[in-house]
């Protein structure tokens, strides 16, 4: 789909060295749009905002309230400076196509500076004279632990080749029948079954990946239909399992996993204690995400993965049994969205609740097509919506005030959505799947 | 998919063709089979499933007043799977109309308090506010087609996040007292004031919840988009794109134009559903309504195989099985999420027919699956 106005294209005609071509002789591009935006708030910021602030001494701490580590600062200041950077960004965005990178990592470097502004802005606007930061940290990546989780589950699967809509449904039966195994074998407080269980909701979520994979790899039904099949049942059974078997044993709630403190990790001053101390599946997500992109970027078996979902008649031709592959991806993933179901009802809270997971494997999948299909990325994509929703929820806790005008809740719950939304439009750009996505596949006789 | 076999297939066929009734047959059996392995999960919690499922028919058609009641709960579904299956057609997935019925719906409630519509005859009213509905979904579902025209933002991550956004400032909306926006205060619970009564579409039938005239209009919708689609030049336009957006693109097709008008088109039919639901069923606007619509809507697309007319008997299929669990619930004691298990195998059933042919030992091949849509993420 090419964009009428000349913008590069990644993946359709760049081949041609006619991507290239367009992308030089364009004259107001995306650089120049986001570039123009940003000067224009970096104005705004300067002449509108700054001299409004009140100019009362805030700070950042780093540490728990007992005497914490902190940083004074002036917002006025800082809002000043942070716009007048804004404005240079600006300027050297409309700087002449050679000077494109120059452009690109300042443009970044404004990108990564709203982080301080929103704080800044924030803390002025608000009553409360001090807040945490590595706390803000540690909320955003206990958020994105389910988001990165399925994010893998949807490169397994997508890098096979096959579409998975049903991360959502891989996690909410998971997280229901995982719950369910506790509240009924360990009543809900026994330390071997809690774990048991996890396993139990690991399984299922590889259960459910296996019929995604039969109904599109055998079947070869289509592969958003088979997805969807999977979130509507899996909705469907949790419902039903919930209000025919876990409350009936009236261990509704029960013990959810135990912190634990990451050796040495959880030593060093000042973050250690808030950072590498929680959760174990928590933990687990890093291990995975690291996993995920050694085995498939840096093994053979990663490599035949990769080759199935780009090329599976080439694949074959090597001698690389596509079909098999594709089942043993498909359900690897579906164990990690597994692993993310029983984050939810047993790491989060212990507990189950209908539709707990809320969409959670919906953003799951728009963070890995953030990520460009890559691991890495779609972690950053996790991460950044982790962000984004602890800082709307600290800010609504912060009870921030334009004038007389209390910011409503609404505005900081959409927070997440809304950056998102303005990340993946203005600096993002296409992203190109792995070619032979959602093609079902016949061996040749 | 199945076209290795098309060639050797027997020409007989071609004589037996004019009472082939398997693509009415096949549909059917699924639907047994789908009721079947539900039947036996209920039989799994101790109840005779033939009991319960005879509470889910009456239910769902015990007198008049049930029916009415079924088809009413079907309606705002009509909706939101043809705009799901007209931007499936352009090759989009619109996981957004969740959104694009919440935008629609608070328009067009807003549009219906204002004061010339007290004044105004029923005949003006009533179109004012389906447009209205139309515009507020049209521009919601408009957002992700001009991200995905202009920057290639795709627009499934797009509509996700819009959903959620249309979702908090909907509820911000009405719930809102300082400054007041939309909210009735007079109101118990957060929601719009009423509406004018002329801009209230006229009842068919009293029932729980009402069948109101919304009916017609939405099925009237099913037919022109089908004609559109079948007819037209823009319609082969949208079908060409969804199909190969590069052939297009060197047949001269102005493949962003095409994206921009089906989001357009697609927002504002989930728009005209949710100005039908608020000016036909409630006369008020409450986000809670329009839970799930969107994202049955999906289902419910998929289920017809996105063709516009079928969209109407899957959406009274839909309906109708949620109108009818809670009086399952009541004399069975079979909890609701029953039904959702047997419509995700209904789905199921229906796209794997392979399963079904092999179950009822049905002659014939496998219809394929759906040829549009399938191509995942990467048909850009």
């Amino acid at each position: 789909m090419s964009n009428e106005m000349g913008a590069p294209l990644p993946g359709s005609l760049v081949g041609t060295g006619l991507g290239e071509e367009l992308g030089l002789t364009r004259r107001v591009g995306r650089r120049q749009i986001v570039g123009g935006l940003l000067g224009l708030i970096g104005l705004i910021l300067c002449f509108v905002v700054a001299p409004n602030l009140s100019s009362e001494t805030k700070s950042i701490a780093f540490e728990p309230p007992p005497d914490p580590l902190q940083v004074n600062f002036n917002p006025v200041v800082v809002v000043a400076v942070i716009g007048a950077l804004y404005v240079i960004t600006a300027v050297v965005s409309f700087l002449p196509m050679r000077h494109d990178r120059i452009a690109l990592i300042a443009q970044l470097v404004a990108s990564a500076l709203a982080v301080p502004l929103i704080l800044a802005l924030g803390l002025a606007l608000s009553d409360a004279p001090v807040t945490n930061v590595t706390n803000l940290f540690d909320e955003s990546l206990l958020l994105a632990t389910p988001i990165a989780l399925g994010a893998m589950t949807g490169l397994w699967s997508e890098h096979v080749g096959i579409v998975n809509i049903g991360i959502e449904g891989m996690m909410l039966g998971s997280a229901g029948v995982g719950f369910m195994t506790y509240a009924v074998m360990g009543s809900a407080t026994s330390a071997t079954w809690l774990w048991l269980s996890i396993l139990v909701a690991v399984l299922t979520g590889g259960l459910l990946a296996a019929l995604l994979a039969v109904l599109s790899i055998k079947y070869q039904i289509n592969q958003i239909i088979a997805g969807v099949v999977i979130n509507l049942f899996a909705l469907g059974l949790t419902g039903f399992l919930r209000s025919e078997v876990i409350v009936p044993t009236g261990n509704s709630k029960g013990v959810a996993t135990s912190e634990i403190g990451i050796p040495l990790l959880s030593q060093i001053p000042i973050l250690g204690e808030t950072l590498f101390t929680g959760g174990p599946l928590h933990f687990m997500m890093y291990g995975i995400v690291f996993l995920t992109w050694l085995v498939m970027y840096r093994t053979p078996w990663g490599l035949r993965v990769r080759s199935c979902g780009e090329n599976p008649h080439a694949a074959e031709t090597l001698g690389i049994r596509v079909i098999l592959t594709r089942y043993q991806s498909v359900i690897l993933g579906g164990f990690i969205a597994g692993l993310a179901g029983a984050w939810f009802s047993m790491e989060a809270q212990s507990g189950f609740e209908d539709n707990m997971t809320n969409s959670a494997g919906f953003i799951a999948l728009a963070a890995m097509i953030f990520g460009k299909w890559t691991p890495w990325g779609a972690f950053g994509g996790a991460l950044l919506f982790g962000f984004a929703r602890a800082l709307g929820s600290r800010l609504q806790f912060l009870n921030v005030q334009i004038g007389d005008f209390a910011i409503p809740s609404e505005f900081f719950q959409s927070l997440p959505f809304f950056v998102t939304l303005i990340v993946v439009a203005g600096a993002l750009g296409r992203a190109v799947a792995p070619a032979a996505e959602g093609q079902p596949y016949t061996p040749s006789k | 998919m199945s076209d290795q076999n098309q060639p050797t297939k027997d020409s007989r066929r071609w004589v037996f063709q004019w009472w082939d009734l398997q693509p009415v047959l096949v549909p059917l059996y699924a639907l047994l089979l789908a009721f079947i392995v539900g039947g036996v999960l209920i039989a799994l919690i101790g109840v005779n499933p033939f009991e319960a499922y005879w509470a889910l028919l009456r239910g769902m058609f015990g007198t008049p007043e049930r029916i009415a009641g079924s088809i009413a709960r079907s309606v705002p579904f009509i909706g939101s799977a043809l705009a799901l299956a007209f931007a499936f057609r352009a090759g989009l997935f619109n996981i957004g109309a969740e959104g694009q019925l919440l935008a629609g719906g608070v328009v067009a409630a807003w549009v219906g308090t204002w004061a010339f519509m007290f004044d105004t005859p029923a005949v003006f009213a009533i179109p004012i506010i389906i447009a209205a509905g139309f515009l507020g979904g049209a521009v919601w579902g408009g957002i992700p087609g001009v991200l995905r025209a202009r920057t290639g933002a795709h627009e499934v991550i797009t509509t996700i996040m819009l959903n959620s956004i249309a979702l908090f400032m909907t509820r911000w909306l009405i719930n809102s007292t300082d400054p007041l926006i939309l909210r009735d205060t007079a109101a118990s619970v957060p929601r719009t004031k009423e509406i004018s009564d002329r801009a209230r579409l006229p009842e068919l039938f009293d029932s729980e919840p009402p069948l109101h005239s919304g009916l017609l209009i939405l099925v009237l919708l099913c037919v022109i988009v089908w004609f559109v689609l079948r007819r037209t030049t823009f319609g082969f336009e949208v079908i060409t794109v969804g199909t190969n957006p590069h052939a297009s693109r060197y047949a001269g097709i102005s493949v962003n134009r095409i994206i921009v008008l089906a989001m357009v088109l697609s927002g504002g039919f989930a728009g005209i559903a949710a100005a039908s639901e608020v000016a036909g069923t409630n006369g008020f606007f409450q986000p809670g309504t329009f839970a799930f619509i969107g994202f049955d809507g999906i289902a419910i697309a998929l289920l017809a195989r996105t063709n516009p007319l079928a969209i109407i008997p899957a959406s009274l299929l839909w309906g109708s099985l949620l109108a009818g669990a809670p009086l399952m619930q009541q004399e069975a004691d079979v909890s609701i999420d029953v039904v959702r298990i047997i419509q995700s195998l209904i789905l199921l059933f229906v796209a794997a027919d392979a399963i079904v042919r092999w179950v009822f030992r049905l002659k014939g091949d496998s219809t394929g699956s759906l040829a549009t849509g399938s191509a995942g993420w990467s048909s850009t």
